[in-house]
Formats: C-alpha cells, structure tokens, sequence
C-alpha cells in the first residue's frame, strides 16, 4: 500500500545542508561575546572531596568563573537531577548533584565549571582547579558490590542495590521438575559507549529585551530538557526554550538530562553572556552515559523434543553509580527474553547493582541485545545437548503467525499487557535460513574445514517493542505563502526523522516534498512533546503526522469547494494547489486558501470553518507495536590468531509497513555495525579500581569500513501494524539486537571440532584463543 | 599532536620542521638507500625507489595508519615516537638502520640496535634532532614479509613480524632475519632464530620449528592483551612472515636461474 | 602562559580564497576553520586523530585539521566541505551519497567527502576495497558505511563518463 511519496526512497530532506557543510550542530551556534566552559572532573572513582581551590586558576588572564556547587546552589531550586522514571523497585535514591561537592562517585563527575573567553584558556584553568581528594574504595565489578561486606559505591549508602525486582509467571518449579532436561549456563554482556561521531554539547544564551534563555543542546529530548530546567531555574515555561539543533547522532545516551546542561543554562542566566560547552571525545568516555553490562545466571527448562518449558535464573544489572533514567534498562531486558517464544513459565530475579563507574542508561537496543543474546545462547546449549539442528529447536518454539495477535503474560513498564500485534515469525526465519543457504552449510563447513578453515553460522531472533507512547504531537499548517510547515516534539539526530515527517504530510498535501519545512525537536515551536528513543518517532509522531496532514487536507479541499463552487469530493491536492480532479478545470493555490481561512476583519470564513488552514494532533497509542526478525551470520575464524571475520549477514525483519526503504535498510545497517562492534570489537575497559582504561577511539575500538561484512542481504516482511493507521512498527534499533547472538552462535559454530563454548561478548582474539587452547587441553585431559 | 590536544605533554616550544627541505627525499646510493627524516610515509609508500630497494618497507607501509596520516606522517616521526607496535620501527629493527641524527655537536650515526633507550624512549639529546635514516640494499632475489595482527585495519599492530630470507642455489639459508614488533617495550631482533635458520636447507617444516622459539620472547601485557597471547602471536606471525618470505625467496631465485 | 597567548599572522588559501589572519600558536587547523574563518562544515570528533571527521585537503592532499596546527598552514592551500561544491551544483560524490543513503546524522560527511576526493583523484576507477581502505580511517557510527562504498563507486562512474566526454 505504498504511496506516491509514502514508501518511496524519496530524497531526504536534511541531505543538501549536511552534504555541503551548511548544516548546523550545537558546535556550529556561536555568538559575539561567547564564553567556554571547561569542566573540572573526578580522577576517582570514589573519594570524599575535602575542598577546591580556584586560586590559581581565577589568576589566568581571561578567566571570568570557576563554579562550584556552593556557587550554583543559591539559584537553584535543588542540589539534585530527580530525573528518575517512576518505579516501585527503587532500594535507594541515587539522583544526580548537578556538581558532586562532598564524594564524587565515578572517574569524570563534574566538580567545577571553568569559564573563559576560549576553551583552550578554559583547559589551561581547569588544570590548576586544586581538588582535594580523600579517596575511598570503590566498586569497579558489579558482581563484587553484591559480596558480603564489600565497600559501598556511595559511602553513606546502606547497601549496593539501586533497585530489585522480579518478573514472571507460570509454575516454573513444575515446570522444572518435569522436564527432560535442564541446562544452567552463565552469561555476560560486557559495558559499551554510544560513541556518537558528535559528542555532547550545549550552548545557552539569555535574550535581554525578551529575558529568554534559549538553551540549544544536542539532546533527544528537549521537552524533557526543558522540564527540568524550569523547575532547577525557576523560570516559567514561556522564558525558557530548548532547541535539538543538527545532531551528529544519538544512540541513546542523548536522552539523558545532564548535569552539564544545568550548568551551562545557569552560567548564561548568571553573567548574561552566551555561555558555551562542547564535550570532548575524552569526556564522552567518563561523562556521557553507557550500557550493556550484565550478568545473567540462567536455567532453561526442555523436554526430550527441544520445547522450551520453562526458563528462570537471575539478572545482575551494572546500574552505574547514579540513577540517570530509571530502571528501564534492565526491566527492558527481562521483558525481552521471552518474547519470540512461547515459554510456558518464566522467572527472573533482577537486582540493579550500584558501581563506581558512569551511570548506566540506554543505547540503542537498551536491554534487549542482552536478553537475546542469553535466549539465543541458550537455546543454541539445548540443540547442543539434545543434538536438534539450531534453526529447528527454534521453529518448534516460535510464536506461530497463527497464534498472533499473542496476548503474553508479561506487562510493559506503564502497566499495560505486552501484546505480540503482528508478524509470521517462523515464515521470516524460514526465508532467512533459506537465504543463507543454512541447510547446505555443513557441507561447505566440511569441505573448509579439509582445508583447515574455520567456517560457521549462526542465527538469532528477536522481537523488539517499539514505538513507546503514549503520544506524539505533531502540527501541520499552510501559511499564507502556500508553505507548509511541520512541527513534532520528536527529535533529529539523524534518523531521517524530518524526512519521514513530511512524507508522511506530503502523501496528503500535494506530494511536493520541496514544499515542506519540518521542525523537529523546538519547545518554541510545539508545546510538548516526548523526543526520540524507544524507535518510537516513526510510529508516534508518524501517526500524528498522518492524522494532522488529513484535518488539513480536508479543511483544505472544504474551503476551495466553497471558494471554486465545486464540490468537495471532485477535487484533489497536486503540488501547491487544490483543482478539479485531473487538473482540466478550476483550481485555487494553497496559498489562497490559506489567506481565506485567515480570515478578514467582518466577512465571513469561506465554508464556515475554524480560522486557519492547521492542524495539531496527539495520537494516542498506549500499546506498543512488536517488530521482529530473524539474523544469520556466517563467519570464518583464524584458529591460530583468533581473528573473527564476518563473511555475510542475511537479515529478515518485519517493521510493518515501510514508510522509506533506503531509510529503513540504513537504520538496519547501522543497527548491525554497532551490533558487530559489540559482538567483536567494542570494550569499555576500567581497572579494579574503577579507572577507566578505554578513552580514546584508538582504544575503543569502533568498526570501521575494512571490517564489515559485505553488503548485507536484508529481507523485508511487511506485516502492518493493526495499533497505528499507518501500519508501521519501529526499526531504529533492530540491527543492533540479535547481533551478538547471531555472532556468538557463528564463532561456536566455526569452532565446534574444539568444543568450545562460548558465553560472553565481546569475543576478543585473545579470549578466543585461551577458549579454543583451553578446550582442547579439556579434551585431552 | 595527539599527545598536545589532550595535554599529556607540555612542551614550552614546538618547532616545525616541515620547511627544513634538506630533511626530505630519497636517494638510492649504491647498497645503502637514503631517506630523509621528514619524507613522508605517503611519499614512501609510493616510491619506486623504496619498492626496489626496499619492499619489507613498502609492504609495512600499507598497514601503517591511514592515508589521512601517512599523507602528513614522516618517517623520522615515527621512528622517534619509538612506539614498539610501529611498522616502520620493526622495519629499522630488522633491516639494521643507521640513524644520523644532528645537534650542536654535529652530526652523529647511531645503529639502530642502540636507537632505543627504552619504551617509546629514542637515544638522542633533546638538543639534537634525527636528520636521516639509512637502509642496507638486500640483494634483489631475497625473500621478505612483513605480517602483522591488528584488530582493525590501519591499527597499529598486537604483533607484528618482518623477515627477510636469501638462499643460496641449493636452498640453503645464507643471511635470515627475523624482527618482532609490539611484543615488548621496544622491537626485537630474534638472533637466535635467525642463527637456527642459517646454513639450513629451507622448508615448511624448518620454519614451523623455528617459530615455535619465539614462545618464550619475553613479551609484555597489558588490559587488553595478555603477554601469553603476545607470545602465542610472535610464533604465529613468525611463521607466516617466515613463510612468505621464502615463497618470495623461491621465486626470486628460479627467476634469477 | 605568555608563549600560549602569542600569534603569528597567517597566509592561507581556503577554498579558493585568501585569508590573512593573526592567529594563537597553539590554535588547532580545525578550530581556525571552524571558529575563526566560520567554516564549520569540518566536524571535530575527536581531537586524536582517529575518527576523521575533520578531514580536510591540504594541498590537495587529505590530512587531519586536528592534528595540525593553524600556523603550519601558513602559505598553504586548503579545501574544506565547503569548497567541494561549484554553487548549487554539487560535486558527483555528493549527489552520489545523497542518491545512497551514505549518510544519516551527516556528522562524518564532511571527512568522508574529502577523503573521498583525494581517492577518485588518485584512482579513478577504484574497487569496492579501495573504497573501503580509503575510509578505514574515517569512522561512521550511522551508516555501516556500505552506502558511503556503493556511493563513491557511483560517483566515479559518473566522474569517468563526463571525463571520457570532455576529453
């Protein structure tokens, strides 16, 4: 059901700007008169702070503040970022100071802000900021914050647990005392960064005549931003605006509320000068928020044919040392696991365990890419032990398309029942196993492994909730030029999002994309709105887009009926105006309608309608709609190096109705880089200490171009959503999810003739080699 | 550069080289091959006298960054940075290069056995500055290699490994050379498998065995690589480099029949 | 911390045109065409010379603006982003990613164009592997880069056909 302009790659919107360098990125906003901000960071992971000196820095020429929170604390309503989603699973508060001035908690906390006329004299300063440290124990490995008398990460905490909660249903104790068999295996998903090409950055400015304080920073979630903001500052919500300029990716992260923000905000409130902080790649390693980090001790239950009875273990969060967002994260994960499958009981003990180490909140893929590496794991253990081919033990416990839509047990965090909507998932790993070539491979397997070569393949599903609610808001209006402007509470960062939004009003509006100026993420320009997270915008603010463009529309085609004298149904939008259906007749321009529902002093509105060719919509969808796909990776792995080498990946998803293919497949794409870096690559090293030993790109290692695979194969099933007109579902994070399964079950597979198994990512070389030695030695023994 | 933006070194002056036009060029002189201290890895990577004289270089060279930096990288950079994971460090260590290095005294030669003082640490004062590197000229129908492991492309390497091989008509070893990179705080000459290669009748299987004496090198470790890994990689990458280098040693010598 | 609030005067060519500008010895080549000259299309992403958003073309030759500082540029040329294009019409490579999808967030757009100049330049009829070793040093956190790859294939073609009907 693809439209003329909806479902068509047609050309972005953002394009031309980017690729003629005339876009403009937080760093790209400056003003006469500018100030720069350089923070003063913890170079521990805990230590009680005894006290700043800012003599030597304020005797820098150019030097205007040294901040600390003794100076912030008089124009502020609270010490502390109360930015928590709510929950009753909370153990403790562990709200964020805006700067840490008694104990800082992680290496990178802010302490002190230096503000001066440029960076570099700003970093000059910072570096004689004289902190005064009495360092304390920290807690670098979640599992040991759980030992019996281990330090506590926060010194005045009573325990180490942010937050506990368990998830589940079924009897699985009878499960598991019937069943045939029974596997326990451990798992761990290690710690990684966004890494956003652009980092952080904030830039505030106070307008004098208008007493404005206009705040542009590179967040998801400048609604949200805003929020907060006006509740620290005191200031209502008409004097202060948030603006998402360009943003050089988010992944996450860029959600977040910032102490940063706060400060910058202030600071520009404070001296009246534009006030401005970029963070630097070095920061973003210690300041911007991370994820991934978990322990996952697991039990699944099987009878003799493979199907699942029951699954049940336990769930160690690494939490970070503060509470940025919530316990989503974690929630997110075990209310994942189960969702390909029907797995007639299930039990999870989860525990969100606090550490000396940057607070943990989503990336893309927020908790699922660990739920599915541990479902996938264990199900690739079962076909082991039961000797039933890994695609098989898979069909057998799939959701079938027929039981869809599939009402689990399970509740979204908001309460609401986690409803599978749509999709055939066996037929989608059907056509990928197919794809892939999976019957044929053992003999290619063993025709390379004569050669001695390493070859394997390996598959992974997952069901993904997308599309968070509850809503969206999105206005459409034709101005008196004929221009139509768009304008959402979601947020660039560049996903396409402006591009999407106004094919979305252009399929109802005339089709002329060059027509339409979308705003996307300007509390000036929409009153509210929620931002981009959860591959949420295309199904929330998609839907309101859709519902407003069609209010217009037929406001429109009402008020050229009355102005033309032709009735409504025999006309039609084209370009920039409403004419008689097949354009041989009477037309008016957009632009005229417009002006005639503005209305003139003592005449009437033409067709008696409410003023003004607009519309604002608040879609409502309270259930989240479920995306799914299936994953298969092949890989050749160097047994004497342990180099990992992807050959191919087949990806069949379903994302429901596809507004824009080269989007969507761009979105995969990306989504499987960034699932390849975490399977192979990515790794955010800190020492027993909890000093970070991973701070630059060239020790994080990110994938670059000479490491993907091939050109990816994916294949598009359309099954659209029955909970949104439009009949999409979110694809901003499938690619990511099912990687490090699919990868983990390849490698096992490759190394099978040692029997090596493999239980954590990333798979490093040298990891793989003590695996493969290891093994072997076992063998031996 | 690196060092400066994020301000783990502090230097009270910096002096840019880059119009000293004497430091630059290549210039064949009979065995030996001359290269400016401020020839810029690109300008190597591209040359057709490197390639002749050379191509353990040029072969480095291809895994040395990215064309960004060898487009700006000298030479005399990378040799002074002494990082031990640097190809064209480990390229001077198994080629034996003859620093020549200029300070208020004049002008001095130091082999490059005794060019590093330590880790990252080169053997010069901070008054003199590295002026020109010479490379011995192997003759033509000698085998070499230059192999390394690195987790990216462009990375520098966990280990790297150099070999040269020149047999004489009868397949017999008459000069070796083994140099390992990134193992250790500085590259290493493996002398003793270099002798266990000499006077011996080339094979597969001489080489398997002498790799293996590369698993006692003493390496180093660190967060993300354990020195037993190092350890487990110089013999492999001994072994291909080796490898290689004979196939390249064989063909060259049946082409001279 | 007088030696870091010294300037020398500078006399550079940026796409075509001349600047003449006192700059502080210390100040990075990025920051001067960001911050000085408001060429803010090359992108900082990192400052350690491994992301290769700043890339830009020194010389005709691509090098990174954060490894570099201003004064070295003294007498030099240099093409940003922003002189790639001939007014509105844009250069083969940008079309070409636009046409491909090379690009999402567009933050890496800028290095990758400009190393992607060099490369055509050089080899006009590249492989997908010399595509992608010319950008191994360029990272992309959108895009998985196989859009930026078939982009410049695309992009050449073009260049050699338009080159083949000039000649």
């Amino acid at each position: 059901m693809s439209g003329r302009i909806v479902g068509q790659s047609v050309e972005r919107l953002e394009d031309r700007a980017l690729l003629r360098g005339e876009a403009r990125f937080v760093d790209d906003i400056s003003f006469p008169g500018t100030w720069h901000v350089a923070f003063v960071r913890s170079a521990h992971a805990h230590a009680l702070i005894l006290g700043v000196d800012k003599t030597a820095a304020l005797e820098i020429p150019g030097v205007h503040a040294v901040l600390t929170m003794a100076d912030l604390e008089p124009h502020l309503s609270d010490r502390l970022l109360r930015v928590a989603l709510p929950s009753p699973a909370y153990r403790q508060e562990l709200h964020r100071p805006v700067l840490a001035d008694t104990e800082v908690v992680h290496v990178g906390e802010p302490i002190a802000a230096v503000i001066a006329d440029s960076r570099y004299i700003a970093e000059d300063a910072a570096a004689l900021v004289v902190v005064d440290y009495d360092p304390l124990p920290a807690i670098s490995d979640c599992r040991d914050a759980m030992a019996p008398g281990a330090p506590r990460a926060h010194k005045n905490a009573p325990h180490n647990i942010a937050a506990e909660f368990d998830m589940g249903y079924g009897d699985c104790d009878a499960a598991f005392a019937k069943a045939a068999h029974v596997f326990r295996e451990s798992y761990w998903q290690h710690r990684g960064v966004a890494q956003s090409m652009e980092c952080r950055g904030v830039i505030a400015a106070l307008e004098p005549m208008s007493d404005v304080l206009t705040m542009w920073s590179s967040t998801q979630t400048p609604h949200a931003g805003k929020r907060v903001l006006c509740g620290l500052l005191g200031r209502d919500e008409d004097k202060l605006r948030v603006i998402t300029p360009d943003v050089g990716g988010g992944f996450g992260p860029k959600l977040v509320f910032y102490p940063e923000e706060a400060v910058v905000a202030l600071a520009a409130q404070l001296f009246g000068h534009p006030i401005k902080w970029i963070e630097d790649r070095r920061e973003h390693f210690v300041s911007t928020t991370q994820e991934r980090d978990q322990h996952w001790d697991m039990e699944i239950a099987v009878d003799a044919q493979g199907r699942v009875l029951g699954l049940r273990g336990a769930l160690l969060h690494d939490h970070g040392a503060y509470t940025a967002r919530g316990v989503n994260v974690a929630y997110g994960s075990a209310a994942a696991i189960t969702l390909p499958y029907v797995i007639p009981a299930y039990f999870l003990d989860i525990k969100l365990v606090v550490t000396n180490k940057v607070s943990v909140t989503p990336i893309r893929g927020a908790g699922q890419p660990q739920a599915v590496f541990v479902m996938e794991r264990l199900l690739d253990r079962a076909a082991r032990e039961l000797k039933i081919d890994r695609a098989e033990i898979r069909r057998r416990n799939l959701v079938s398309g027929a039981q869809i839509p599939y009402k689990t047990p399970l509740k979204t965090r908001g309460g609401m029942q986690v409803v599978l909507d749509s999709g055939d998932y066996p037929a989608c790993q059907a056509a990928a196993l197919e794809r892939a070539g999976w019957e044929a491979f053992h003999t290619r397997k063993a025709a390379a492994l004569a050669k001695g070569r390493h070859i394997g393949l390996g598959v992974a599903n997952y069901v993904e909730g997308t599309g968070r609610g509850p809503f969206e808001p999105v206005s459409v209006r034709v101005a008196e030029n004929g221009r139509i402007h768009v304008a959402s509470g979601a947020a660039a960062m560049g996903q396409s999002t402006k591009t999407m939004l106004a094919q979305v009003v252009a399929e109802q509006l005339g089709c002329d994309m060059s027509n339409i100026t979308v705003v996307a993420g300007d509390t000036g320009a929409i009153e509210l709105g929620m931002g981009g997270f959860n591959s949420r915008q295309a199904v929330m603010a998609g839907s309101s887009a859709h519902a407003a463009a069609l209010k217009v529309r037929q406001k429109a085609l009402h008020v050229a009926s009355h102005m033309l004298q032709v009735g409504e149904q025999a006309l039609e939008i084209e370009g920039n105006v409403v004419r008689l259906k097949g354009g041989d007749g009477p037309q008016v321009e957009l632009a005229e309608v417009a002006k005639a529902v503005a209305g003139l002093p003592g005449y009437y509105i033409p067709g008696n309608v409410e003023p003004g060719l607009q519309a604002t919509e608040h879609v409502i969808i309270n259930d989240m709609t479920y995306a799914n796909g299936t994953c298969v990776v092949e890989v050749k792995v160097d047994a004497d190096t342990g180099l990992v080498t992807v050959s191919r990946v087949v990806f069949a998803h379903d994302c429901g109705r596809v507004l824009h293919p080269k989007i969507v497949e761009g979105q995969i794409i990306g989504g499987i880089a960034h699932g390849l870096g975490n399977a192979l690559f990515e790794w955010m090293g800190f020492d027993e200490n909890a000093q970070p030993v991973s701070t630059t790109l060239a020790e994080y290692l990110l994938m670059s171009s000479t490491e993907m695979p091939p050109p990816i194969e994916i294949l598009h099933l359309e099954s659209p959503s029955p909970l949104n007109e439009l009949g999409i579902k979110g694809v901003g994070e499938s690619g990511v999810i099912p990687m490090t399964a699919a990868v983990a079950s390849a490698v096992e597979d490759a190394l099978s003739p040692f029997g090596v198994s493999i239980t954590k990512v990333p798979l490093s070389p040298p990891d793989l080699i003590a695996l493969i030695h290891g093994a072997s030695q076992e063998k031996r023994s | 550069m690196p060092m400066l933006n994020m301000r783990f070194v502090l230097p009270d002056h910096v002096v840019d080289l880059n119009r000293v036009a004497e430091l630059t060029g290549i210039r064949r002189a009979g065995e030996t091959i001359e290269i400016g201290a401020m020839t810029r890895q690109r300008d190597l990577e591209f040359s057709q006298d490197i390639a002749d004289a050379c191509p353990l270089m040029s072969e480095a060279l291809t895994h040395v960054g990215h064309r960004q930096t060898r487009n700006r990288g000298t030479i005399g950079g990378s040799l002074c940075h002494l990082d031990p994971a640097a190809e064209l460090v480990c390229v001077a260590a198994a080629l034996d290069a003859v620093v020549e290095v200029i300070g208020p005294n004049g002008r001095r030669e130091i082999p490059f056995a005794e060019f590093p003082a330590g880790y990252m640490s080169p053997a010069i004062d901070y008054t003199e500055i590295v002026s020109r590197l010479t490379f011995p000229v192997w003759p033509r129908e000698t085998g070499h290699a230059f192999v390394e492991f690195s987790r990216r492309h462009g990375d520098f390497a966990i280990v790297s490994a150099a070999a040269m091989l020149l047999l004489d008509g009868a397949g017999r070893i008459t000069r070796a050379v083994l140099a390992l990179g990134g193992v250790a705080a500085t590259p290493l000459r493996m002398r003793d498998v270099e002798a266990a290669l000499i006077g011996q009748v080339a094979s597969i299987e001489l080489i398997g065995k002498v790799a293996e004496m590369c698993r006692d090198v003493e390496a180093v470790g660190d967060v993300y690589v354990p020195a037993s890994y190092r350890q487990h990689l110089a013999c492999v990458m001994s072994r291909r480099a080796l490898e290689t280098a004979l196939s390249r040693a064989g063909k060259s010598a049946a082409a001279a029949h | 911390m007088e030696s870091v609030a010294e300037t020398r005067t500078i006399d550079l060519k940026v796409n075509g045109k001349a600047y003449s500008r006192p700059v502080p010895v210390r100040m990075m080549l990025s920051d001067f065409l960001r911050h000085e000259l408001k060429l803010t299309g090359t992108h900082v992403g990192c400052e350690h010379g491994v992301c290769g958003a700043c890339t830009i073309l020194f010389d005709g030759r691509s090098a990174r603006s954060c490894l570099m500082l201003a004064v070295q540029a003294n007498g030099h040329e240099i093409t940003t982003v922003e002189g790639l294009a001939s007014g509105a019409e844009m250069h083969p490579l940008q079309t070409a990613l636009s046409e491909h999808h090379g690009l999402q967030c567009g933050f890496c757009t800028p290095g990758m164009l400009t190393t992607l100049v060099e490369l055509l330049n050089d080899n006009p009829s590249p492989t997908a592997e010399d595509v992608r070793i010319a950008i191994s040093g360029n990272l992309c956190r959108c895009t998985g880069y196989e859009g930026i790859v078939a982009a410049t294939l695309e992009a050449a073609g073009r260049m050699r056909a338009s080159a083949g009907e000039r000649s």
